[in-house]
């Protein structure tokens, strides 16, 4: 059995295209720092340093961690650096919290960040390869077809995707961090917003954004050291499958299956729908939020698209199971911390600390990340309750 | 019962040869015939016979993003598996997969590390490591660092060029056991000093090759080592720690970090038979074994390190190996394994390893 581990500390910055008030260690001190301070805690009392981010291409720094060490307190300290694509945030959380739970430290700092306006992802993510086909597409091409097939298979509404986007929107409005500020977005505008990648709308596709998140993990004999109430970590899994092979299931991936499986099981949870209290889940194009629906089990295979169309996700509908209550990637992606940004508005919701987007009395909650083509998946159960 | 406690081994060690230029070998093929050499040692199929799987690269060695998403296709991930990266050498990919083990959520791990440097010019690439606003435009490439920091050593009569030249001489007189290494050789100091310098005051051979490949360990616990029937050595400590990027404040001619690495891995705690250190330039093996004030007591190098052929992000991996393979084949009780990352041994991580 793993060491009891906890979330006592969150920290993040403002999400927005640019923050060129900051360097990049400026941006990621800044979400450190914030973390900290939520925790009661200094620099010298964690233990260590996991930091994540997308490919170093995106700032065009190789092995940034090397430079941040400064920034981040670390002089002294282990300090490691994960990357496992978009889902590396919340695979930095884990890794992180492995350091708690295998009883090595007491306590430790993890930070993810992505300042995209230092680069261009859609470049970073195309460069040619050789030996390999050339993809020169960017994700949004990449994902385009496989929600083309989730439609033609599922006979879902025209307009699903476009609910998706506004109701995240109306969330993220609620999220004084959020990149995206739009209160008063409706279907319409959606619609008429210009097509991308065929079926993606521009409104129905995630913004680049600068930001870095952060949080302290720590013992259970170490919780009561920081006064916010703590998150519990009730389960971990990560789950990976390869980008292509014969017969692979692109729209309803067999490692997310199972890595929602493994982390359900852990925290004892049968029907996702019914006993977590809400979900953070990396939803970059607004149709993936059907797609998880049925991938993560809080709908049978084909019906995930009628609990979006319900209103059963959203905060404002008084939906049962909101979904992204902070907007989630569609208001803010800055790409190597979007996961971890999900890990920790989970470890939000039930720690009672997450402001105009709380859900009323959430006690257990989802966070989930996922990258590459949809082969790497990271997710965490967070709860109130000590287990 | 797993925890800190919990005693990991080392069942399985393959590297690559030491190659100037892999051709048009992609991931995949650097990194399977290394899987598969480590499964055959411990009797495995494949990926799906290990609890998890945890690997080393950088993508701007490749200059690709998501270099290593190629990898996984080496793996045989279908169904999928539970697997993680680092964007460090293969090294720290190994720490990661000890916290798993000792978290209780895995009993066995696949590690592997692999670079392809080949394809840019490594010393300017890793330039771009620098701290990006006041270093890397200035482009300083890790030769020139490494040689401001060898000048340092020499300025202070720490050591002299000729103390340079034997470590390069021992390193290829060793290699020649090595059949992986890509320079080996009788080569005296005297022959060594005659060349002329690179970037002074570093001769080429004070440097180590690039090269391209990949190496795999499979780390257990002791008892699914057992279980397996295969000849192990014990993790008895692991630690790594980093210092200040700022070059100007550390004590370059010093490496604090792997002594708190090898201190707080109970490096001390016996006699060490061998330690294989990560020095890719000839005076940072002197700073190091300095460092740990490792004495004749100790073989350094036996592999003849990295100066003898660098596996770009599975060299660190690859020190492990070297001493797990003389620890399991009893030419070694207890051995020190050693790898660094960033300019000037900015990190550093320290394994040590006994026999069962």
């Amino acid at each position: 059995m793993a060491e009891l581990a906890a979330v006592v500390g969150i920290g993040q910055t403002r999400y927005m295209t640019k923050r060129g008030d900051v360097s990049i260690a400026g941006l990621v001190r800044e979400a450190a720092v914030n973390a900290l301070r939520d925790a009661d805690l200094g620099w010298d009392d964690v233990e260590a340093v996991i930091i994540g981010k997308a490919p170093d291409m995106f700032e065009g720094v190789v092995m940034p961690e090397a430079y941040l060490c400064d920034a981040l307190g670390c002089n002294g300290k282990p300090m490691l650096r994960v990357h496992t694509a978009g889902s590396v945030g919340g695979s930095t959380a884990l890794v992180a919290a492995s350091h708690v739970q295998s009883g090595t430290f007491k306590r430790v700092l993890t930070v993810t960040f992505e300042k995209q306006s230092e680069s261009n992802a859609m470049w970073a993510l195309s460069t040619p390869q050789p030996f390999a086909v050339h993809l020169n597409a960017g994700a949004g091409g990449y994902f385009a077809p496989i929600i083309r097939e989730y439609m033609r298979r599922s006979q879902a509404p025209y307009d699903v995707g476009m609910k998706v986007a506004v109701k995240d929107r109306l969330h993220g409005a609620r999220n004084p961090l959020s990149h995206l500020q739009k209160p008063d977005i409706t279907l319409r505008e959606v619609e008429e917003s210009f097509m991308l990648w065929d079926p993606i709308r521009f409104l129905e596709a995630c913004p680049s954004s600068d930001g870095a998140c952060a949080m302290v993990i720590a013992s259970a004999d170490l919780v009561a050291q920081s006064p916010k109430p703590p998150a519990w970590i009730r389960g971990v899994a990560m789950r990976t499958e390869p980008t292509m092979y014969a017969g692979r299931e692109e729209v309803n991936p067999q490692a997310g299956r199972d890595c929602a499986a493994d982390v359900y099981r852990q925290a004892a949870i049968s029907d996702p729908r019914r006993d977590l209290d809400c979900a953070e889940v990396y939803v970059p194009f607004s149709w993936y939020e059907p797609m998880w629906l049925e991938n993560l089990g809080f709908a049978g295979e084909g019906e995930g698209w009628k609990l979006t169309v319900a209103g059963a996700t959203s905060l404002d509908e008084g939906g049962d199971i909101p979904w992204n209550p902070s907007g989630g990637v569609l208001c803010s992606n800055p790409i190597g911390a979007s996961g971890m940004i999900r890990f920790a508005e989970a470890a939000r919701q039930v720690r009672g600390d997450a402001g105009a987007h709380q859900v009323e009395g959430a006690r257990l909650a989802l966070g989930h990340a996922y990258g590459g083509g949809a082969q790497f998946f990271a997710m965490w159960v967070v709860g109130a309750d000590k287990p | 019962m797993a925890g800190l406690s919990t005693q990991i081994a080392i069942v399985a060690y393959h590297q690559s040869d030491c190659v100037a230029h892999a051709g048009a070998a992609n991931e995949v093929e650097l990194i399977m015939p290394q899987l598969r050499a480590v499964f055959d040692q411990v009797g495995l199929a494949n990926a799906q016979d290990v609890d998890f799987v945890c690997s080393g690269s950088c993508d701007y060695l490749q200059g690709a993003a998501f270099a290593f998403v190629a990898g996984v296709d080496a793996l045989g991930a279908v169904p999928p598996i539970r697997e993680s990266h680092v964007e460090m050498d293969a090294a720290w990919a190994l720490y990661e997969a000890v916290l798993k083990i000792r978290m209780g959520h895995a009993r066995s791990a696949l590690v592997y590390g692999f670079g392809k440097s080949s394809t840019g010019e490594l010393p300017t690439v890793l330039s771009q490591q620098l701290d990006p606003y006041y270093l890397a435009p200035l482009w300083v490439d890790t030769v020139s660092l490494a040689a401001m920091q060898a000048r340092l050593l020499l300025d202070r009569q720490l050591i002299t060029e000729r103390d340079m030249a034997a470590v390069v001489s021992r390193s290829r007189k060793n290699a020649m056991a090595n059949p992986h290494a890509q320079l080996s050789g009788e080569i005296s100091v005297d022959e060594l000093l005659e060349a002329e310098s690179l970037v002074a005051p570093l001769r080429k051979s004070d440097c180590s090759p690039v090269a391209d490949g990949a190496a795999a360990v499979i780390i257990c616990t002791v008892e699914q080592a057992r279980q397996w029937r295969v000849p192990y050595a014990l993790i008895s400590g692991i630690d790594h720690r980093i210092e200040t990027h700022n070059l100007g404040m550390r004590d370059l001619t010093d490496s604090v970090s792997t002594r708190q690495s090898a201190c707080s891995a109970g490096y001390r705690d016996g006699p060490l038979d061998v330690a294989e250190l990560y020095a890719p330039f000839s005076h940072q093996e002197i700073i190091l074994s300095r460092a740990l004030s490792l004495d004749a007591g100790t073989c350094i190098n036996p592999s003849g390190g990295v100066l003898a052929g660098n596996l770009m992000m599975a060299s660190g991996l690859a020190r492990i190996g070297e001493v797990f393979n003389r620890v399991v084949t009893g030419e070694a009780r207890r051995g020190l394994a050693h790898a660094t990352s960033g300019p000037c041994l900015q990190h550093n991580l320290v394994a040590v390893l006994e026999s069962a």
